[in-house]
């Protein structure tokens, strides 16, 4: 590694949106071969900094010095030509066209002024193969998992001869065994000296593969140490700004145990979907129950399949609630007979965005709203107003359209938006995923003292961290089959990984 | 980021900043409106008679099934995924020729006062039906709504067509024509019925749950799925609608003009539909029906039409003025979206 002469060095950026400081004289500098951690909470300014240096916005003033010159690009494809590419979090592709045509859109090998498509898909054979994909390039991209399509993505940006890869959230749509792909390849670029600069809020994942870490905060550079000289908690101090003893103990988090005995619901022999094999599991009033499993396992089918948000005649077994059977009868049934269910895909299944925190929190419960046919706006605004204070929802009003609330504040309006029916059985898939450690923390507790007043919670995640943090139970799910209990005791990452590891 | 649109919003909204900058908002959400007031500012200038009662009644007839038609597609293009009723011109001519037959028939020469009722009823009936079956298969087999309302869009015609031999019905008939030429406390009735239909939708969307529910779906029918709502009840509700609004301009056409066409009535009514509702602020998107917005888009149309013709340019050189306009309703839209 050479630490002397930096890739990229970044002095005195600051941005500012309509007066607002967003960025404050940031300074960073990157050398060849290092892979560096951004952290900070959400509005923070990593996404400002990151979009500044790939040119989707302009600086206000500061300089960008890149492989030793000034440089100021005009758009991100303008950056990744000149070495600089970035990641997004989520797949920024196109499903339908072929992974050869991804990878060279834009810049297509053309001969006699027409594309020369062998050349191309030789190019992007290459590309792929730098990564140890075997895959074949003439395939759409849609026929790959998620996780493929975001190697494919990282394939196409390296093979800009990228020299700076920034990554914003690369782990976000891939499980344990894909992560640990993607990291064998960030070591690769690593000891091929690209730079990388690695945006994540899963801070267990940054010790694996990171050599240094900046902590943002407030649109300011607050710290940048090697990640040696720091603990997990030492990085979340810094990004909340709070001393490191005020950082509650994960120990704490930990729900108290669950000493009902009353079984909410039955899930017998389940199967359909295509995914879903065989699964029986029973929820206990009161219990916090973890489905741990691989992408692909059939959590979320689990899921949708308690909930009938999808219609399918291939579905069999028997799901009671309370002894009463429910067939698959679409979620209003459900939604009847105490089911409440957040997706994890918050975008596309949970909010809608164009309208705002009130319409979006009193959606579930309008019918109890209203008097024939016409909603009491008094009443709804009493409990969207108690439901922002109860559970410390940031929103200037609760008229602010929903989709300008960081995910923390948007998913908390979301569970509002259901526990304003009061249900027995909440089905929580991925709670947390995109959402900042602050508020990780805040929606995690919320969920435990529900339980504690009697809520049944089917919590479903892909952090394996996160679920033996806070449930009282965990199902161990394998392609569409639930596997064994782990009781309260038995539960730790290691554990569930173990658990996987058996069959 | 989010924190920082948060910060520029409540600027926003709280009307810290000059003055300028509210009238720019003003004119952003509002542009439709300015561009109505525009336009009768240089009618009173420019336009001989502008204030004769006559300029008045021409404008409001002729607007009228127009605007009608635009709160209807208002609507579907609200509920979402692509949103549209092209077969609105069609269903027009349909419920339009109905008319006629019905109270021209042997048992309506012998019932005037029940055929006169039912001349009304029936096509409205027909043309909400026929909203219903585009709703049905936009809500329940999920097909793209141009293709689902395309079916309409070339059939409804042709039963049109066919009911009437393809010939002109003329008639006489003074208690039918008073939908088309009679006059309310001096206001043409088309105008009268516009204005409740206007305000009642409006009303509606704004205080009902069915209109929740409308804004829901169109803003993202997966999440609202997701939450219990009725999302097929919903498009159904939507495109009946519509398709009585059709039905609704239909009888005006026809009253107005003593005659039914069902070659040439409704021609391009879903373009100035479409286009009136998007003038009027509704977004392509889905989940906004501005639609009061609807009408003004209307009227904006219709008075750029009739500034022009009034002041002896020609009715090809009125059609570009038209797409003129839409490319300003879509600049402020585009304008608008950039500001998340």
């Amino acid at each position: 590694m050479n630490w002397d002469s930096p890739i990229l060095q970044v002095t005195g950026i600051s941005k500012s949106f309509n007066n607002i400081p967003a960025l404050n004289s940031i300074d960073l500098s990157l050398n060849p071969g290092e892979v560096r951690a951004l952290i900070g909470q959400n509005g923070a300014g990593k996404s400002t900094l990151i979009k500044i240096l790939n040119g989707a916005y302009t600086l206000d003033s500061g300089s960008i010095l890149f492989d030793n010159k000034q440089v100021q690009y005009s758009s991100p494809y303008q950056a990744q030509l000149d070495g600089m590419s970035t990641i997004f979090q989520e797949v920024n592709l196109l499903g339908y066209r072929t992974v050869a045509e991804n990878i060279m859109a834009g810049r297509e090998i053309k001969r006699y002024g027409l594309i020369d498509w062998a050349a191309c898909n030789k190019f992007a054979d290459e590309a792929v193969k730098i990564l140890g994909l075997d895959i074949d390039v003439t395939r759409t991209l849609d026929s790959f998992n998620v996780a493929i399509q975001q190697l494919i993505a990282i394939a196409r940006s390296v093979s800009f001869n990228a020299k700076v890869l920034i990554m914003d959230e690369p782990t976000a749509s891939l499980d344990e065994a894909e992560k640990k792909t993607l990291f064998k390849v960030v070591k690769d670029l690593k000891t091929q000296g690209v730079a990388i600069l690695y945006v994540s809020h899963h801070l267990e994942e940054l010790f694996e593969i990171c050599d240094s870490v900046s902590v943002m905060r407030d649109g300011r550079m607050i710290e940048t140490s090697l990640i040696k000289d720091l603990t997990k908690k030492d990085m979340v101090a810094k990004m909340l700004g709070k001393r490191v003893e005020d950082i509650l103990s994960d120990e704490n988090a930990r729900p108290k145990v669950c000493a009902n005995d009353e079984v909410i619901l039955h899930v017998e022999k389940i199967s359909g979907s295509g995914v879903l094999k065989e699964v029986t599991f029973e929820l206990k009033k009161g219990e916090i129950l973890g489905l741990a499993g691989l992408l692909g396992s059939g959590r979320s089918e689990v899921a949708k399949r308690i909930f009938g948000a999808e219609q399918d005649d291939s579905y069999q077994g028997k799901i009671s609630i309370n002894d009463i059977t429910i067939g698959v009868n679409g979620p209003k049934i459900a939604i009847e007979k105490g089911i409440a269910f957040c997706s994890e895909d918050r975008k596309n299944e949970g909010i809608i965005p164009e309208m705002s925190v009130r319409e979006n929190m009193s959606l579930v419960i309008l019918d109890s709203l209203s008097k024939n046919g016409l909603i009491d706006k008094e009443k709804e605004m009493a409990l969207v107003d108690s439901y922002i204070k109860k559970l410390g929802i940031k929103v200037s009003d609760m008229e602010q359209p929903i989709s300008q609330l960081s995910g923390g504040n948007q998913q908390k309006v979301l569970l509002a938006r259901w526990m304003a029916n009061n249900p027995e059985v909440l089905i929580l898939d991925e709670p947390t995923r995109g959402i900042d450690v602050g508020a990780k923390s805040e929606i995690t507790d919320l969920i435990l003292s529900l339980a504690e007043q009697g809520l049944s919670v089917l919590f479903i995640s892909s952090e394996y961290e996160e679920i033996s943090a806070s449930c009282h139970k965990v199902l161990v799910m394998q392609e569409g089959i639930s596997r064994d209990y782990l009781h309260y005791d038995e539960i730790s990452e290691n554990a569930i990984l173990d658990e996987l590891g058996k069959h | 980021m989010d924190m920082i649109n948060q910060q520029i919003d409540k600027n926003e909204s709280s009307g810290s900043i000059a003055s300028s900058a509210k009238f720019k908002a003003l004119l952003k959400n509002n542009g439709a409106l300015v561009a109505l007031i525009v336009l009768l500012i240089i009618n009173a200038i420019f336009t001989p008679h502008f204030f004769a009662m006559q300029t008045f009644y021409i404008n409001m007839t002729q607007v009228a099934p127009i605007a009608i038609v635009a709160i209807g597609m208002c609507l579907v293009i609200a509920s979402g995924n692509g949103g549209i009723d092209i077969s609105v011109g069609s269903v027009l001519a349909l419920a339009g020729a109905l008319a006629p037959m019905v109270f021209m028939s042997e048992f309506g020469l012998n019932n005037p006062g029940i055929a006169i009722a039912l001349a009304i009823v029936l096509p409205l009936l027909v043309a909400t039906s026929c909203g219903l079956f585009n709703g049905f298969l936009v809500g329940h087999y999920r097909i793209q709504p141009m293709i689902a309302t395309l079916i309409l869009f070339i059939s409804g015609r042709g039963i049109a067509q066919l009911l009437t031999n393809g010939d002109i019905q003329t008639f006489n008939n003074d208690f039918f024509q008073y939908l088309g030429t009679g006059r309310l406390f001096g206001i043409p009735i088309q105008a009268v019925i516009l204005i409740i239909i206007a305000l009642f939708v409006s009303w509606i969307i704004k205080t009902s749950k069915f209109g929740r529910y409308l804004l829901a779906v169109g803003g993202n029918d997966k999440a609202a799925f997701l939450c219990g709502l009725p999302t097929f009840k919903v498009k159904l509700i939507a495109y009946g609608f519509c398709g009585f609004c059709a039905g609704m301009a239909g009888l005006f056409t026809t009253a107005m003009n003593s005659a039914s066409d069902a070659n040439t009535a409704g021609l391009l009514m879903e373009l100035d539909g479409i286009s009136a509702a998007v003038v009027g602020g509704t977004v392509m998107m889905g989940g906004k029906a501005p639609v009061i917005g609807a009408v003004i888009g209307a009227l904006v149309i219709q008075m750029m039409t009739y500034t022009l013709l009034a002041n002896g340019i020609s009715d090809s050189a009125a059609m570009i003025a038209k797409a003129a306009i839409i490319i300003g309703a879509i600049y402020l839209q585009l304008k608008n979206k950039q500001k998340h």
